[in-house]
C-alpha cells in the first residue's frame, strides 16, 4: 500500500455526519427491497405449522385452489425439485431448513405448504383453508426437554469448542472463597422491524433477487447451490435493510420456496414474513442454563474461573449459542474453563443473534462477577481492577490494544460511582422507590472478514466508491462513504457511494461486529490505489506543478494532489486528468486481517456499563432509570452513528434482561406469545437517561485503518449491570432472564 | 382473512337490521380487524358503526349524568378537560391502556366489547370454549401468566384486557344498547359475564345489540377528590395490566364516607366486592386498613395455573391503589398515567 494515505483521519471521517439515506427514509421515500413490485407479481404466503413434531397427514389444497386469486399450492406431495437438498450442508453459513422436502413437522411455524395467488389476502386465506391435518407427537421443549449431549466442535459456526487453561482443579482447591451459581436465559427471537422478505424474478433463466441480506455477494451461493445455476446467473439487490441482527445471512425455507414458485409460475413472487411467522424458521437465540464457579484467595484475585453452558438446538441441526466463551479473554484468572452442552429440542435451528454467546455468556458472567463481590465483601468496580488482565488470559497474547480501564474510570466518573454503598437495599429516592446500583464489563472480539472494493477518480474531479456492503439501518453506507471519500481525498459530498448490489465488489459479510473495519478496509486500500495510480500520471506530466514528485510524496486533500513537502505544489484531480487522456482512474483495494497480526494480538472491543434502576418496593415493578457505556473500540469514524449503535445495543441489554421470552406451551411445544402485543421489547417509556460515552484507543496492530467494531458490544456487560443494580435494590437475586415481577415478589 | 361483506350505515335503525347471525360491528377495528388476520375471528359480514350520527358526543344530562357516546375515541374522552376532572380515574386508566394511536382509533363503546388476550383464544388452531363453544380449554394447564385468579371455572380461566371497564365498574356506571326488540339499559356490575358453562357468552348483550352509549350517574363526581387508576405491568407502557385497581373514596372530615374500588386483570370482569367497600366505611384511611380490604376483595380467589403469584400481587395494588385515592387526586395527570412510576425519570 502506498503510504501516500496515513491511517490518519482527519476531514470528513470522524465526524458526526447525520445518515446520508436520513431524509429519504423519514420522509418514506427510500425504497425497501419489498417495495419493489414488478409487472405481473404475486403474493405469497406459507402455511405454518401448528404443532411442534410428527406429520402432515393432510392439507385442503381443493379448498385454498378454489378460492378466488389463488394461483399455485406448493405441498409436500407436489413440490418440484430442487438442485440442491434443504437437508445438507455444503457450505458455511447452511443451516437446514423446510423446503416441502418432506411431510415432517420438525417445529411449530415450519412451513407446510406454500400458497401464491394475485394478492396478499387471498394467499393469507388460501394458506388458512389448509386446514392441516396431523399426526402429531409429543414435542420436546425447554432446557429439561431432552438428554443434554456433548457439541462435536468439529465446525466453524455454531460449534462452540471446550477450552481449558490452566489447571482447574487446583485453581478450585487453592481459593479461599467460592462462588457456584447457575443462570438461565430465555429463548428470544429475531424481529427486526423488517421482516425477511424477498421479490424473486427470473429472466432467461437466470435469477434476479430483491432481498434484504446482510451479504450481498456471498449469499449468491446459497441460491445457486438449491436452484442449480452459476453464481454469475444471480443478481441480489439489496437496498436498505430495516435491521438483521445475524439473522439475514442465512436462506430459509420460505424464501427458498418463493424462489422456485417464481421459476414454476414464470411471474415474478413476493414473499414477507408475518410477524408471528417471525417465531419460527428464521432464527433466534437458544435458551441457556450455565452454571459459574469462580474461586478468589485472600486478596480477591480470582484462582479459576470455570463456566458451563447448556444451549437449546434443534433436533435437526447445530447452533450452540456459546455463552460461556464470554469467559475467555476478560479476567486474569489462574485458570480459565469453557464447556458445552447442548440440548435438542422441538424448535427451529438457533442462529446468530446479535452477540452471540456474548450476550447470554456475559449476563450470567457478569451477575457471578457481582456475587463474587459480594461475598468477598467488595466494590464490584474494585473487585474487576484486581483481576484487570494485561495479556489475553489463557494464551497470554498482548492486546493489540485496551482502554478498559479506561471506560471502568470514565464510565464510573460520569455515572457516580463512587460512594455506592456495599449492601443492598440502602437507596431509596424521594416517592420511595428502592434505588440499585450495578455495573458490568463489556466484551466483544474485533473481527475481520475479506473484501474487495474499487474506488474512481472520475474526470470532473468527483469520486466513485463502490463494495456491496450492507446497511442494517446503523448507517453503514454513511460511514463507509466517510472512509472512501478520505481514501480519495475529496468532501464526502464529492463522492457517489454505490452499494448493496451483487455486481459490484464483494463487500464481505455485515456481521461479528467487523463490517467497518473490513468493507471500510477494502474502501480505504481501494483509495489508496486510486491516488496512488493519479499520483504517478501526475509525477510523471511534465505540466503539472508535481512533475517529478513520485507517488509518494504527495497527499490527496479536497480533490487536490499537494506536494507534502511544499504546500504551493499543487494539482487538481480533474486539471491531471484532463491533461492526460480524460479517462477515470480506477483504483482496487482489498482487506482482510493477515493471520499473523490475529497470531500476534488479542483484539476485542472493551467497555464498562453502570446501570442506576428503580424498583417499587411492594409492587416490584422495575425500570431502568439510568445507563452510562464507556466503550474502547479503537477508532470511531462517526461518533454519531457509533453511538447511536452502542445505544441500541444497551436498549438491547434492557431488553435481554427485562423483557424478552418466547414462552413455550410445554405440552405442544407451540410458542404462545409471538407477536408483539406478547412478545416484549422495551418501549420509549422504558429508556431513560441513557448515555453512551467513547473512550479514545490507538490501535494500530487491528487493521490499517484502526477500526474495531461497535455492532454488538453494547449489549454484553448491560444485562448483568441491570441484574446486579436490581439486586443492590431490592436484595433479591434472580438468577433467570428475564427478570419478572413474579421473580422479585418471590424474593419479598 | 376470509371474504366477508363490509356496510357502512348511516342511521342506527339501517345499523340494526343489518345486523344477522355471524355479522361484527366495527369500530375504531383495533381489536377485531387483529382477530380477523390470526383467524380467531372471521365475520361473513362488518358492519362499520363509525359513521352513525349522533353517538360521538360527551354531555351532562338533566339529572347530572354524563353520557358518553359509543362513538367516542378513548383520547377524546380522555383528553376532555371536563369530563377528566369530574372522573379523573377513568381519564387515567384510558391513557395507561395501549398506545396513542391505539387510542385515538379505539371507540369507547368497542373497549368494553374486547376480547381476552388469552393466547389460545386469539390462535384459531388451539381449542377454547369462549371461540368455539365445546372444543375444551387450551389454557388451562398451559401458559397462565395473563390468566384469571378468581371469577374463573374449568371451562374457562381467561381475563377481561379492559383498563377502561374497571373504574366504570366502581363507579357503577350504564350501558345504553340498541337492538332489534329496542333499547335498553344495562348495569356495569352486569355487562360482563364470568365463563361459568357458558364462556362464549362474554356480555349481557343479545344478540344484534349495539352499544350507543356510556353513561356514569351524577354521583360518580363525588369522587373526583380522591380517585386512582394504579395498574401493573411488565414495561413502563404499552402492556396490559398483570393487576390493576381503580380506587375511589369519599372522605368527609378525615373518614371514609364512601369507597368503590374494583381490580383488573385478575377476571373475566371488573371485579368488585360490596363487602370489601364497607369494610372502609366510616373508617379512617390506613395501610392496614387498605390491605385488609384488598385481603377481603380477594377472598375467593384461586390460581387457575402457575399464577398464585398474581393473587399476590392483585392485593399489594389494591392496597397502593386506595393509598393513592387517599392521598387525593393529583392536580395534573401524571406523565405516565397509572404507573407506580408517577413522572417520569429522565436524567
Amino acid at each position: 500500500m502506498p503510504d501516500v494515505i496515513m491511517p490518519r483521519f482527519g476531514s470528513n471521517s470522524g465526524q458526526p455526519t447525520t445518515r446520508r439515506d436520513g431524509i429519504a427514509k423519514v420522509t418514506g421515500t427510500a425504497t425497501f427491497a419489498a417495495d419493489n413490485q414488478p409487472d405481473r407479481m404475486l403474493h405469497a404466503v406459507y402455511a405454518p405449522a401448528t404443532i411442534a413434531r410428527g406429520r402432515v397427514t393432510a392439507l385442503d389444497t381443493e379448498a385454498a385452489l378454489a378460492h378466488p386469486g389463488v394461483v399455485a399450492v406448493y405441498t409436500p406431495w407436489n413440490r418440484p425439485p430442487l438442485a440442491g437438498d434443504p437437508d445438507a450442508k455444503p457450505f458455511m453459513f447452511a443451516f437446514r431448513f423446510e423446503a416441502l422436502q418432506s411431510d415432517e413437522v420438525r417445529y411449530s411455524n415450519q412451513p407446510v405448504a406454500f400458497v401464491v395467488a394475485e394478492s396478499l389476502e387471498a394467499a393469507t386465506e388460501g394458506a388458512r383453508l389448509l386446514k392441516p391435518q396431523y399426526e402429531a407427537q409429543p414435542a420436546r421443549v425447554g432446557l429439561d426437554g431432552n438428554e443434554p449431549f456433548k457439541p462435536k466442535g468439529d465446525a466453524p459456526f455454531g460449534l462452540p469448542r471446550d477450552f481449558e487453561h490452566g489447571d482447574v482443579a487446583a485453581g478450585h482447591a487453592a481459593a479461599d472463597q467460592a462462588l457456584d451459581a447457575t443462570y438461565e436465559t430465555a429463548e428470544n427471537y429475531h424481529n427486526a422491524m423488517e421482516s425477511h422478505c424477498l421479490v424473486a424474478e427470473w429472466k432467461d433463466g437466470k435469477l434476479e433477487l430483491d432481498i434484504p441480506t446482510q451479504a450481498v455477494v456471498l449469499t449468491r451461493g446459497a441460491y445457486a447451490y438449491y436452484f442449480g445455476i452459476a453464481p454469475g446467473d444471480i443478481t441480489i439487490r439489496s437496498p436498505y435493510l430495516g435491521g438483521g441482527f445475524g439473522s439475514k445471512a442465512i436462506a430459509n425455507g420460505p424464501q427458498i420456496l418463493a424462489i422456485m414458485a417464481a421459476r414454476e409460475l414464470g411471474r415474478p413472487v413476493k414473499l414477507m414474513f408475518r410477524r408471528d411467522q417471525m417465531f419460527g424458521p428464521t432464527g433466534h437465540r437458544g435458551a441457556t442454563r450455565q452454571r459459574i464457579r469462580i474461586g478468589i484467595d485472600g486478596d480477591a484475585r480470582m484462582t479459576v474461573l470455570d463456566h458451563e453452558s447448556l444451549a437449546t438446538t434443534s433436533s435437526f441441526d447445530d447452533f450452540i449459542e456459546p455463552a460461556a466463551y464470554a469467559s475467555q479473554g476478560l479476567y486474569n484468572a489462574g485458570a480459565l474453563r469453557s464447556a458445552f452442552e447442548a440440548v435438542r429440542v422441538d424448535t427451529g435451528t438457533p442462529g446468530p443473534v446479535r452477540a452471540p454467546g456474548e450476550a447470554s455468556g456475559s449476563a450470567a458472567l457478569e451477575s457471578a462477577m457481582d456475587e463474587m463481590a459480594e461475598k468477598a465483601g467488595i466494590d464490584p468496580l474494585d473487585f474487576r481492577l484486581r483481576n484487570y488482565a494485561e495479556t489475553e488470559p489463557g494464551t497470554g497474547k498482548p492486546y493489540s490494544s485496551k482502554a478498559l480501564r479506561e471506560c471502568y474510570a470514565e464510565g464510573a466518573k460520569r455515572f457516580g460511582w463512587e460512594g455506592r454503598p456495599l449492601e443492598p437495599r440502602r437507596m431509596q429516592d424521594a416517592d420511595g422507590k428502592l434505588v440499585g446500583w450495578g455495573m458490568g464489563t463489556a466484551l466483544f472480539g474485533a473481527p475481520m472478514f475479506a473484501a474487495e472494493a474499487r474506488a474512481t477518480l472520475l474526470p470532473d474531479g468527483t469520486g466513485l466508491i463502490e463494495t456491496a456492503a450492507a446497511d442494517m439501518g446503523q448507517g453503514a453506507w454513511t460511514a463507509l462513504a466517510q472512509i472512501g471519500a478520505y481514501a480519495l481525498g475529496l468532501p464526502l459530498d464529492r463522492v457517489e457511494f454505490r452499494s448493496g448490489h451483487s455486481d459490484l465488489p464483494d463487500g464481505g459479510v455485515a456481521g461479528g461486529s467487523g463490517h467497518t473495519a473490513t468493507a471500510g478496509g477494502a474502501l480505504h486500500a481501494a483509495g489508496g490505489d486510486a491516488v496512488a495510480k493519479l499520483a504517478g500520471i501526475a509525477s510523471a506530466d511534465p505540466d503539472s506543478p508535481l512533475f517529478g514528485t513520485g507517488n509518494t510524496g504527495v497527499v490527496a486533500r479536497d480533490g487536490w494532489l499537494v506536494a507534502e513537502e511544499d504546500d504551493s505544489r499543487r494539482d487538481s484531480f480533474a486539471d491531471i486528468i484532463a491533461r492526460n487522456g480524460g479517462a477515470a482512474v480506477v483504483g482496487t483495494g482489498k482487506a482482510a486481517r493477515p493471520p499473523e497480526d490475529a497470531a500476534r494480538h488479542a483484539m476485542y472491543s472493551h467497555g464498562a456499563v453502570f446501570a442506576e434502576v428503580k424498583v417499587d418496593p411492594e409492587l416490584f415493578q422495575v425500570r431502568v432509570t439510568r445507563m452510562v457505556g464507556a466503550f474502547a473500540a479503537g477508532r470511531i469514524i462517526n461518533p454519531r452513528l457509533a453511538e447511536s449503535q452502542l445505544m441500541g445495543g444497551m436498549i438491547w441489554g434492557i431488553s435481554f434482561a427485562l423483557h424478552e421470552e418466547a414462552l413455550f406451551d410445554k405440552r405442544t411445544g407451540r410458542i404462545v406469545n409471538g407477536d408483539f402485543a406478547g412478545y416484549h421489547i422495551p418501549v420509549n417509556a422504558d429508556v431513560t437517561g441513557l448515555e453512551v460515552l467513547t473512550v479514545h484507543e490507538d490501535d494500530p496492530y487491528v487493521n490499517p485503518i484502526g477500526v474495531k467494531g461497535v455492532g454488538e458490544i453494547g449489549i454484553s456487560g448491560s444485562v448483568g449491570a441491570i441484574a446486579n443494580a436490581i439486586w443492590h435494590a431490592t436484595g433479591t437475586r434472580v438468577r433467570r432472564f428475564p427478570i419478572r415481577i413474579e421473580d422479585l415478589l418471590a424474593g419479598a | 382473512m376470509n371474504l366477508f361483506d363490509y356496510i357502512r350505515p348511516a342511521s342506527l335503525d339501517e345499523a340494526l337490521s343489518a345486523w344477522e347471525p355471524g355479522a361484527a360491528w366495527l369500530g375504531g377495528g383495533t381489536n377485531l380487524v387483529d382477530l380477523m388476520k390470526t383467524g380467531a375471528m372471521a365475520p361473513g359480514k362488518v358492519i362499520d358503526v363509525t359513521r352513525l350520527p349522533g353517538l360521538d358526543g360527551i354531555e351532562s344530562l338533566p339529572d347530572g349524568s354524563t353520557r358518553i357516546g359509543a362513538l367516542v375515541r378513548n383520547s377524546t374522552l380522555a383528553h376532555d378537560p371536563d369530563f377528566a376532572a369530574d372522573f379523573p380515574m377513568v381519564a387515567e386508566a384510558i391513557l395507561s391502556g395501549a398506545s396513542g394511536q391505539l387510542r385515538n382509533a379505539a371507540t369507547v363503546g368497542g373497549n368494553l366489547v374486547q376480547r381476552t388476550r388469552c393466547a389460545y383464544f386469539q390462535d384459531p388452531w388451539s381449542p377454547c370454549n369462549r371461540r368455539d363453544p365445546g372444543t375444551g380449554c387450551a389454557a388451562i394447564g398451559g401458559e397462565t401468566h395473563n390468566h384469571a385468579v378468581i371469577g374463573w371455572s374449568d371451562r374457562c380461566i381467561a381475563t377481561n384486557p379492559s383498563d377502561f371497564a374497571v373504574p366504570l365498574a366502581a363507579l357503577d356506571a350504564v350501558v345504553e344498547v340498541a337492538g332489534p326488540s329496542g333499547q335498553r339499559e344495562i348495569a356495569m356490575a352486569a355487562f360482563h359475564h364470568l365463563p361459568g358453562d357458558t364462556p362464549e357468552t362474554e356480555t349481557a348483550l343479545a344478540p344484534g345489540e349495539l352499544i350507543v352509549a356510556i353513561r356514569l350517574p351524577a354521583g360518580a363526581r363525588a369522587f373526583r377528590a380522591n380517585s386512582r387508576y394504579l395498574k401493573v405491568r411488565e414495561r413502563t407502557s404499552f402492556a396490559f395490566a398483570l393487576a390493576s385497581c381503580a380506587a375511589s373514596l369519599r372522605i368527609e372530615d378525615g373518614t371514609i364516607a364512601e369507597a368503590r374500588f374494583a381490580l383488573g386483570a385478575v377476571a373475566a370482569k371488573p371485579w368488585r366486592v360490596a363487602e370489601a367497600e364497607a369494610m372502609l366505611t366510616a373508617q379512617p384511611p390506613g395501610a392496614a386498613l387498605f390491605s385488609q380490604a384488598a385481603e377481603r376483595a380477594l377472598q375467593d380467589a384461586a390460581p387457575s395455573g402457575e399464577n398464585a403469584w398474581k393473587i399476590d400481587l392483585a392485593r399489594r395494588t389494591a392496597t397502593r391503589a386506595l393509598a393513592l385515592a387517599a392521598a387525593g387526586t393529583p392536580a395534573r395527570m401524571p406523565a405516565l398515567p397509572a404507573s407506580t412510576f408517577g413522572e417520569p425519570a429522565h436524567a
